[in-house]
Formats: structure tokens, sequence, C-alpha cells
């Protein structure tokens, strides 16, 4: 008898539980491969619960911590947390990578992740993991002391939603394109926190960090994960990263298999995505950036798990290369880690970016943490490559934060306005010399 | 009016969406439970920590407690004394986060009329929101037998101290 045909997240959650098949809406305990944790959501807040309960953790070799929300302590409060996330590393004798970059760009990028594997991660945009096939979810502090103490977590085995683009991507139209049109269509619920899993041409078309840009707002679409069934990219990138296939299991096998049930399938063409913008204050008011007032802009952001990563900087390089921001706008980059930074540095990037007339800051969260003293003044309008523009968020309550890729952010900063990023990449094929 | 004590609590209703952002704001999060609690959705409604009292029941369409995994979101509602949240739809990591600090989150399949300032009870035992006068009680979705059994600990840290204790203790018996 062959086995009846199943979705990733259910080939993943079964490993996980111990069992030869799992349905969806089952609950279950699973054992926890991996977790990850911030300084802001980890130390600070496990530690006490620990204590609470009386236990150590289920086994430090699998806990990794990551400085990045409060880097670099420029408030007395800021640096005090750093303090204690650097004891409590030190202490509890975990894997710790501080001051290097964002937890969601750091984790892959340092071999931590494998296909497969079920992680559990202190912070809601931890569905980034899932572009390689792993199976990760964001939870708060309390259920993170307890995934420490046990090194298990309970789980309603999700139904999957699969969106398919197919086709390509036409140029200057990249994976934020794709997540802000999405949180449009499907709406900040759409995900139903159920998994959500990416296929089609375009997306296999697409790098590994591109598709850790889709994983990564799953989080705005409101599912527990956002699936990628990894593939020779996925390989390739994890081998770079010191991971040892040896290690990964049967993982090609990894893969929603033809005719397992979807809780719902959307069919997108590639070819026919605008770039995209989201109007203030919530990523879910999308649409063509063509059909976008053309709004002044004080502040162009380039920072973000979501949108400052190697390939993020590359392309807003495609447009500031013998470009200058506009005068009287301000284009801050935060690089999303410094192995990226330093990478974008060999290759001429960033110094294309300085030349423009960006100001770069720490590898860290930033101004899209809000925390720190990098935050949006009174009525400033932003636009940003980040994320969520929640009122609020990233500053004054007053401020105004707009979506879109790093190549309209680039190209919103050249022009002062927000401006669709097609027009400079054609005026740069034109050739000018 | 009903001097009924079982239908001491209120209705306070909200729409859709509304984010951790609004439940636990950024600029107050240093001040401690109490002082973030003192701003828990004033930005919807800036009188409603001063007006919340314990047993009122927080109702919300769909979405509720979407954006960030912080779980003061949570334990704001907690501290105020809310009996519970009853939404259309609830985002994942703050269900899974008020369920762990022993806040009951439910989700109904209609809010039906439901109204502002109306007297109620959450009825948690069956599920239900009892109103007063002569309207039917309201139905929840049933709560799957784990979260029933997190809520009635008081929430996920009582419950692994109550199951390492029972842990300990078998060991010793062996
Ligand atoms: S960069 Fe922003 S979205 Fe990413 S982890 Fe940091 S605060 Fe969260």
């Amino acid at each position: 008898m062959t086995a009846s045909p199943t979705t990733l997240a259910q080939k993943i959650v079964a490993r996980a539980a111990g069992r030869p098949s799992v349905a969806p809406g089952e609950i279950v305990t699973a054992r926890v491969d991996l977790a990850m944790i911030h300084d802001s959501g980890g130390p600070r807040r496990v530690e006490p619960i620990l204590q609470d309960l009386g236990v150590g953790l289920f086994d430090a070799n699998k806990v990794v911590l990551i400085s990045d929300h409060f880097v670099p302590g420029d408030t007395d409060e800021g640096a005090r947390i750093l303090e204690l996330t650097r004891q409590w590393a030190a202490q509890r004798k975990v894997a710790f990578h501080d001051g290097e970059g964002i937890c969601h760009v750091v984790l892959p990028e340092r071999g931590h992740l494998a296909p497969g594997m079920l992680v559990v991660g202190g912070d809601s945009h931890s569905p980034t993991g899932g572009a390689f096939g792993a199976y990760m979810f964001g939870v708060g502090a309390t259920e993170m002391a307890g995934v420490l103490a046990t090194g298990e977590i309970w789980l309603k085995v999700p139904e999957t939603i699969l969106i398919e683009w197919r086709g390509r991507l036409s140029d200057g139209v990249t994976a934020k394109d794709i997540m802000l049109a999405l949180c449009g269509r499907l709406g900040m619920d759409g995900g139903k926190y159920q998994a959500v899993e990416y296929a089609g041409e375009a997306i296999a078309a697409l790098s590994m960090q591109e598709r850790m840009t889709l994983s990564n707002m799953a989080a705005e679409l409101g599912g527990q994960a956002g699936l990628i069934a990894p593939d020779g990219v996925t390989a390739a990138f994890l081998q770079d990263a010191g991971s040892d296939p040896a290690g990964w299991g049967d993982w090609q096998s990894l893969r929603t298999d033809p005719g397992a049930k979807l809780l719902e399938h959307h069919i997108f063409e590639a070819g026919d995505l605008a770039p995209q913008v989201a109007a203030p204050h919530s990523p879910a008011n999308s649409g063509p950036v063509g059909d976008a007032p053309a709004t002044p802009v004080d502040v162009a952001y380039l920072g973000a798990c979501t949108g400052a990563k190697y390939q993020d900087l590359a392309n807003a390089a495609r447009i500031l290369k013998g470009r200058r921001v506009a005068s009287g706008v301000e284009l801050l980059v935060a690089p999303a880690s410094r192995r990226d930074q330093d990478r974008a540095a060999r290759d001429g990037i960033m110094a294309v970016l300085e030349e423009a007339g960006a100001k770069l800051l720490p590898n860290a969260c930033g101004i899209c943490a809000g925390y720190g003293t990098a935050r949006l003044g009174e009525d400033v309008t932003c636009i940003s490559s980040t994320a969520r523009n929640f009122k609020g968020r990233m500053g004054a309550a007053s401020s105004k934060v707009w979506l879109g890729s790093p190549l309209t952010v680039a190209a919103s900063a050249v022009a002062g306005r927000i401006t669709d990023p097609r027009l400079m990449l054609a005026e740069h094929a034109g050739g000018a010399a | 009016m009903s001097a009924d004590k079982s239908l001491s609590g209120r209705v306070f209703l909200f729409g859709d969406d509304i984010d951790t952002d609004q439940l636990a704001p950024g600029q107050y999060m240093k001040g401690g439970i109490a002082a973030l609690a003192a701003h828990c959705l004033e930005g919807v409604r800036p009188d409603f920590a001063a007006s919340v009292a314990p047993g009122d029941v927080v109702v919300a369409g769909r979405n509720f407690g979407m954006g960030s995994s912080r779980e003061q979101a949570a334990e704001a509602l907690k501290h105020l004394g809310v009996a519970g949240v009853v939404a259309l739809s609830f985002a994942g990591i703050f269900y899974r986060n008020a369920i762990n600090l022993g806040l009951p989150v439910l989700t109904a399949p209609s809010l039906a009329d439901l109204t502002e300032g109306e007297r109620v009870h959450l009825d948690l035992d069956n599920g239900r929101i009892e109103r007063a006068g002569e309207k039917p009680a309201l139905p929840l979705d049933p709560l799957p037998d784990n979260l029933k059994a997190l809520l009635a600990d008081g929430g996920l840290v009582p419950h692994l101290k109550k199951r390492f204790a029972q842990e300990r203790q078998k060991e010793q018996g062996r």
C-alpha cells in the first residue's frame, strides 16, 4: 500500500512528533531540533521563568542566542540588556552571535539550519527559516521558556495554503513586491495560522535571500510557517554556510506530494506583477507603486531582516550607482548582517551606497524595532524596506511609513518622492556613460 | 437592572486587526506591566484601562492580537482583570501567549448581536457567553483538551511546575 500524499508541513511535523504520519487539525507534541532567541525576548525574560521552574536548558547545543534588537546599546536600558544577554550566553554555554546581525539572517548564514528541522524562534518573523525547508515558527517568552525547559512544544498540525507563482518576475520586481501584493490580496489573516507554502517557477528562480523575504513575511500573512521545498539553491547556500548535508536526512523528499490535500491553492502570474508599495499603516494597504501618489519622503530606510540582506543591498545599488539621494532626504542603511555587509563591501556595493549619500547604521534591527535612539521623529514620512508599518512602530505615532522593495526605496530616495524603480533601471539601461 | 452576581461582566467591543502595538504600546514597555496596562488599547479607546473591571470580556472581530510576539499584549489584558477575549479569529502567536499566561481566549462562530456594555458572564466550563435577560447564551468554539488543561492550571508555568513535581514524585516512588 502506498502512503497517501501529504504536505511538506505534515512530513516535518510527523517526524518531529515521532509519528509515521499526522493529519491536519490533530494536536501533537513535537521535539524541537533548535530554539533561537534574541536579546529582547530572550535571556531577560526566559531566565526568571527557568529559575521559577527550577530547571536548566533541555540541551544547550540546540539553543542559539543572537543579539540584534538592542544593538548597539545606545541607551542605558539597551546597554544593560545587552550586558545581561552576554552574561547569560557565557553562563548557559549556548552558541551566541553578538552584534553580527539580525537573528533571522544570522541563523542560516552561520549554518544552524537544515531542511526538515522543527525550529522554534522567540520572534514573530521566525517563519523565515521556512525558506530552508525547516518548519520554523515564533513564540512568546513564556512558551520559549517552556521549550528551553522541556525541548518540546505542542502543535496543531497545520493545513497548507499553497501559493503558486507561475512564469517569471520581470526586471525590477522582487520577492518584497510579491509579499506586499499577497498581503493586499489575501489580507493579514490570509495565512489563517496555517502553513503557507510558496511554489512555482518564479519561486524556484529566486535566490536564497529572496526566498527568505517570502518566508519572513508569511508572518504578515498570519501564517504559522512560510515554507519553500528545499532544492539545489537551498543546498548550495547551506553548504556554503557550513551545514553538512550528511545531517539533513532524506531532504529531497521534503516536498508537498501531488494530490496532497490543501486548504487553499492560489495561483498568480509573476509576469503581471508590478513593484508594490504599502501605504501607512498596514502592509495590506498595498498596490502598484505607479498607482500610489508621488508622496514626498523625508527618510528612506534600507533595513531589517526582510530588506537589507546582501541581495537587497545589491538591488539598491543597481539604482544608486552614479546617482545621489535627493536633497533633504536621508537614506539610512542598516545591513542585515556583518557578513552581508562585508560581502557587499568587497563587491563595491557599499561604496556605491555611500557615494550616493547613504548613512550607515549598525547591523541590527535599528529603526525597524523602534528601540534605542534611532527612531522616526514627529510627522516624518519614510519609505522603508521593512516588513511592517503599523502606526508608531518605528517612532512617533505621527510618522508615516510606506513599505517597498529595496529597489523602490532606493529609487524614492533619489527622486525624493515615492517612485517606480523601473523608470530608473530603464534610464541606466538606456546607457548613460 | 439585573443584580445577578454571575452577570457582573460587561462587553467591550472592538473591530478587526487589533495589533500588539495597540495592546502593549512599544513606548511604555519599559515601565513594567502596570504602567503598560494603563495604556492598553488607548489608541482605539482612550478610556479602556480606566473603565475596564475584573470580569469584563473583550469581544473583537478578526485577527485579534496580530503583530509581534510580545506577550505583554496578553499580559496587559490579564493585569486589568479581563475575564477573557472572545473574537472571530486570533493571530496565532497572541493566542498561544494568552493561553500560556492563563488568559482565556475563545473563538466564536459569530458575535451575534452582542452590544457594547452589555452584561455578560464568560462561562468557560460550558464554552459560552451568558447574557442578561431573555437573550440566549452565545455559543463559543470548544477549546482543545490540552489547552483546557493549560488554562485550568493557570497557564504554562504552573502547568509545568505541576508536571515536574509529578515526575519527581514518580522517580522517588521508584
Ligand atoms: S529587523 Fe525588524 S522585523 Fe526583523 S527581527 Fe528585527 S525588529 Fe523584527
